[in-house]
C-alpha cells in the first residue's frame, strides 16, 4: 500500500537517497495528528476485534434478567442492556461486526466496481457508455431501499444486506476508477510500456493500478465509513444482525426501546459509532490533503 | 543508400486513413524508405505531416481509430502489418527499441527506474529480477548517468530531464535492439543537453551497429546525426537521400523551401526565406502534389497530376514531376 502511494510524491528537492519518495508520503501523513489518532483508533479497534474474548469480561449474549438495564457499575463497567447483558463485552464483539460489514460491502463494491473502471477507462467507446449507463441507473437507486428490497427477497441476514449496500457503493468506486484510468491512459509511459511489448494485463498491473492507487484508496475509506453506517441503519430496523449477534446498531435500537428507563444507554453505541466513521473519514481525508497537497507543489 | 544487405525496415507504400465517423483518407500516403543496417535515417517535416504516424505504424503503435490501409511494413523480414498480437509483443521492446518525445511523462512515476529499465529485459529474455537490474545498473553507466549503482533505485521525479531522455534510451536499449526509433527526443530539452543525447545516441548506434529511424523537425540535428533523410510533407515523402546530397542539392521545391528558411548566423539582418501559406488540413489536400498551392514553381496542370517518384541521381529520389523530367532544375534558381 505504501509503494503505490508514493506516485504523488512532486519533484523532490534533490537527488538523494534511494526510495526517498516511498517514506516521504508515510512521513507527511504521520506528521498529520489527526491522521495518527484516528489510523490509531482504528488499529485499536482491529486489536480489541481481534481479541474480544480475551477482553471482554462477561460473555456478551448471557443474559441475568434481575441486572435489566443497570447503569455503571464494576461489575458491568457500561451497565447493562433489557435482558441483563453486559453493554461492554457486546460493544467489544460488535467491533469484529463494524470491520467485517463494511469489508464485506466494499469488497463488493470493489469486485464490481474496479475491474469496470479499468475496462471503461481503458477502451472508452461503447464499453464506456455501457458501464456508465448502468452505473448512473444504480446510483439513482435509493441505496437503503435497494439493501431493503434485497433483504426482502433473501431473507435478513447482515451478509445479504452488506452485498446489497456493496452493489449500491460500485458506482461511486467505479467513477473514481474510471476517471483516474482516463487520466493515467492518456500518459506517454503507458504508451512507453506497450512500445516495450507489455502485454494489456500486464498494463493494467503494473502502469495503471499502482498510479490510480491513491484517489482508489480515499474512495475505498470513506465507503468504508458510509457502509457501516449502513450496517447500522439495518440493524437498527432489524434487517441486518439477527439476535443474539450484538452489532452497534442494534445495540442502539434496543436503548432507543428502552430510552425512558435508561436514557443513558445509547451512549456506547452511539460513540463507537460516531467515533469509527470519523476515522474512516478523517483516514480518508488525510491521504487526499496528503496527495494533492504533494501534486500542486 | 545502396547496401549489399537488406534494410532492417523497410516501408513500402504505406498508407494511413482515420476511420470512424470523422473518416479522413491519406492522412499518410505512399509512404516509402529504409532504414539499413547500422545507418541513421531522418524522418522530417512539419507538425501534422505525418512523420509520427509513420513512426508510430512501423510498431503498430497506433490508436486504434487510425488504421493503415495499405502498403507494406518489413522489419529483419517480418510483416508488421498483419504480424499478430503476439508477434508484435516480442518485437516491441526487443530488436526494436523506441524513444518518445517527452522523458517526464514517459516513465512510470511509481516504478524505479532500475525496475524500468530491467522490465523490457524481464519480458524478453526471461531474466530474475535480480539479474535484470544488475544489467540495469549497467544500462545506466553505458547512457552515461554517474553513480549507476545509486540511481536505479531513484524514481523518475528525482532526476532531470536530460537524465530522464538517458533512462528512456537505456530501456530502448536494454535487449540490444537491431533499430531504435526515436521520436522528437530531444524536443523537450534544452539546446546544450540536446547535444549530449544525440552525442549518446551516435556513440550507441556505433557500438551496437544501431539503426536508428530519427523522427525530428530540427534540420541541424539531421546535417549533424543522420546518414539519410526522408522529407515528409503532408503525408507524402517529398524527398529522400543521403544527408549531403539532400543539403547540398535540394531536388525538391519543399525541401529547397524548408532549407532556405533556416536562419543562418553569416546573414544576420536579412529577411527570413519563409514559405507563405501554411499546411492544408487533413481532408482538404489537393490532389497530386500536396505541396503545389505552396509551391513557386508550380504549373498547374503538371502539378495536380499524380506524382510518381523520381530518381535524378542514383539514391537520390523526390516526387516533383517539373524536377523529375527535367523541366526544372533547382540549381539555378537557387
Amino acid at each position: 500500500m505504501t509503494a503505490t502511494l508514493q506516485f504523488q510524491a512532486g519533484p523532490a528537492p534533490a537527488v538523494g537517497t534511494a526510495r526517498r519518495g516511498r517514506t516521504s508520503t508515510v512521513a507527511s501523513l504521520m506528521r498529520r495528528p489527526s491522521f495518527v489518532v484516528a489510523a490509531g483508533f482504528l488499529v485499536f479497534l482491529v486489536v480489541v476485534a481481534a481479541l474480544a474474548p480475551l477482553i471482554a469480561p462477561h460473555d456478551p449474549s448471557a443474559q441475568v434478567l434481575e441486572d435489566r438495564l443497570k447503569g455503571p457499575s464494576w461489575s458491568h463497567l457500561l451497565g447493562t442492556d433489557d435482558l441483563g447483558r453486559d453493554v461492554l463485552s457486546r460493544l467489544v464483539y460488535a467491533a469484529r461486526l463494524a470491520l467485517l460489514a463494511p469489508l464485506i460491502s466494499v469488497s463488493v463494491a470493489i469486485l464490481l466496481g474496479v475491474p469496470a473502471g479499468l475496462w471503461a477507462g481503458l477502451r472508452r467507446g461503447w464499453v464506456d457508455a455501457v458501464t456508465g449507463r448502468l452505473s448512473d441507473t444504480l446510483l439513482s437507486l435509493p441505496g437503503l431501499a435497494f439493501a431493503l428490497a434485497v433483504v426482502a427477497v433473501l431473507g435478513p441476514g447482515l451478509f445479504n444486506a452488506m452485498v446489497a449496500m456493496g452493489i449500491v457503493f460500485a458506482p461511486s468506486l467505479y467513477r473514481v476508477v474510471r476517471g483516474a484510468t482516463l487520466a493515467v491512459a492518456e500518459e506517454s509511459y503507458i504508451e512507453s510500456a506497450r512500445a516495450i511489448g507489455c502485454s494489456t494485463r500486464r498494463i493494467i498491473w503494473v502502469h495503471v493500478l499502482p498510479n490510480i492507487a491513491a484517489p482508489f484508496l480515499v474512495q475505498v475509506t470513506i465507503l468504508m465509513g458510509v457502509a457501516l453506517l449502513a450496517e447500522a441503519s439495518l440493524s437498527f430496523l432489524g434487517l441486518g444482525v439477527q439476535p443474539p449477534d450484538s452489532s452497534w446498531g442494534s445495540m442502539l435500537e434496543v436503548a432507543y426501546q428502552n430510552q425512558y428507563d435508561a436514557p443513558l444507554a445509547v451512549l456506547p453505541a452511539g460513540t463507537a459509532l460516531v467515533l469509527t466513521v470519523l476515522s474512516f473519514n478523517t483516514v480518508g481525508d488525510a491521504i487526499r490533503d496528503t496527495v494533492a497537497r504533494r501534486r500542486d507543489s | 543508400m545502396t547496401q549489399a544487405t537488406d534494410p532492417v525496415l523497410s516501408v513500402r507504400g504505406l498508407t494511413i486513413d482515420l476511420v470512424g465517423p470523422t473518416r479522413q483518407r491519406g492522412l499518410v500516403e505512399d509512404v516509402t524508405f529504409d532504414v539499413p543496417q547500422g545507418r541513421s535515417v531522418a524522418l522530417i517535416g512539419e507538425s501534422g505531416c505525418g512523420k509520427t504516424l509513420t513512426a508510430m505504424s512501423i510498431l503498430r503503435l497506433l490508436p486504434p481509430e487510425l488504421r493503415v490501409t495499405a502498403g507494406e511494413i518489413r522489419f529483419a523480414g517480418t510483416d508488421m502489418v498483419s504480424a499478430s498480437g503476439r508477434t508484435l509483443r516480442g518485437i516491441r521492446g526487443g530488436p526494436v527499441g523506441m524513444v518518445f518525445q517527452d522523458p517526464m511523462s514517459s516513465l512510470n512515476p511509481t516504478m524505479t527506474v532500475g525496475d524500468q529499465i530491467a522490465e523490457a529485459r524481464r519480458l524478453h529474455l526471461g531474466e530474475s529480477r535480480g539479474q535484470a537490474r544488475a544489467k540495469a545498473r549497467e544500462l545506466l553507466d553505458r547512457v552515461g548517468i554517474a553513480n549507476a549503482a545509486r540511481r536505479v533505485d531513484v524514481y523518475p521525479f528525482e532526476m532531470s530531464g536530460g537524465m530522464q531522455q538517458r533512462v528512456m534510451i537505456a530501456a530502448a536499449i536494454a535487449c540490444e535492439p537491431r533499430l531504435v526509433i526515436a521520436d522528437e527526443p530531444t524536443t523537450a530539452l534544452d539546446v546544450t543537453i540536446q547535444a549530449e543525447i544525440l552525442e549518446l545516441l551516435r556513440s550507441l548506434q556505433e557500438q551496437m551497429g544501431l539503426a536508428v529511424l530519427l523522427v525530428t523537425h530540427d534540420l541541424g540535428v539531421v546535417a549533424d546525426f543522420c546518414d539519410d533523410v526522408v522529407v515528409m510533407y503532408a503525408g507524402h515523402v517529398v524527398e529522400r537521400a543521403p544527408v549531403e546530397p539532400l543539403f547540398a542539392r535540394p531536388r525538391h521545391p519543399y525541401t529547397l523551401a524548408l532549407l532556405d528558411s533556416v536562419p543562418q548566423a553569416g546573414r544576420a539582418r536579412t529577411m527570413l526565406d519563409v514559405i507563405p501559406g501554411r499546411v492544408p488540413p487533413a481532408g482538404a489536400f489537393p490532389t497530386g502534389c500536396r505541396f503545389q498551392p505552396r509551391c513557386r514553381f508550380a504549373v498547374e496542370q503538371v502539378c495536380a497530376a499524380p506524382q510518381p517518384e523520381f530518381e535524378p541521381e542514383p539514391g537520390h529520389r523526390c516526387r516533383c514531376v517539373r524536377v523529375g523530367t527535367h523541366e526544372l532544375s533547382l540549381e539555378k534558381v537557387s
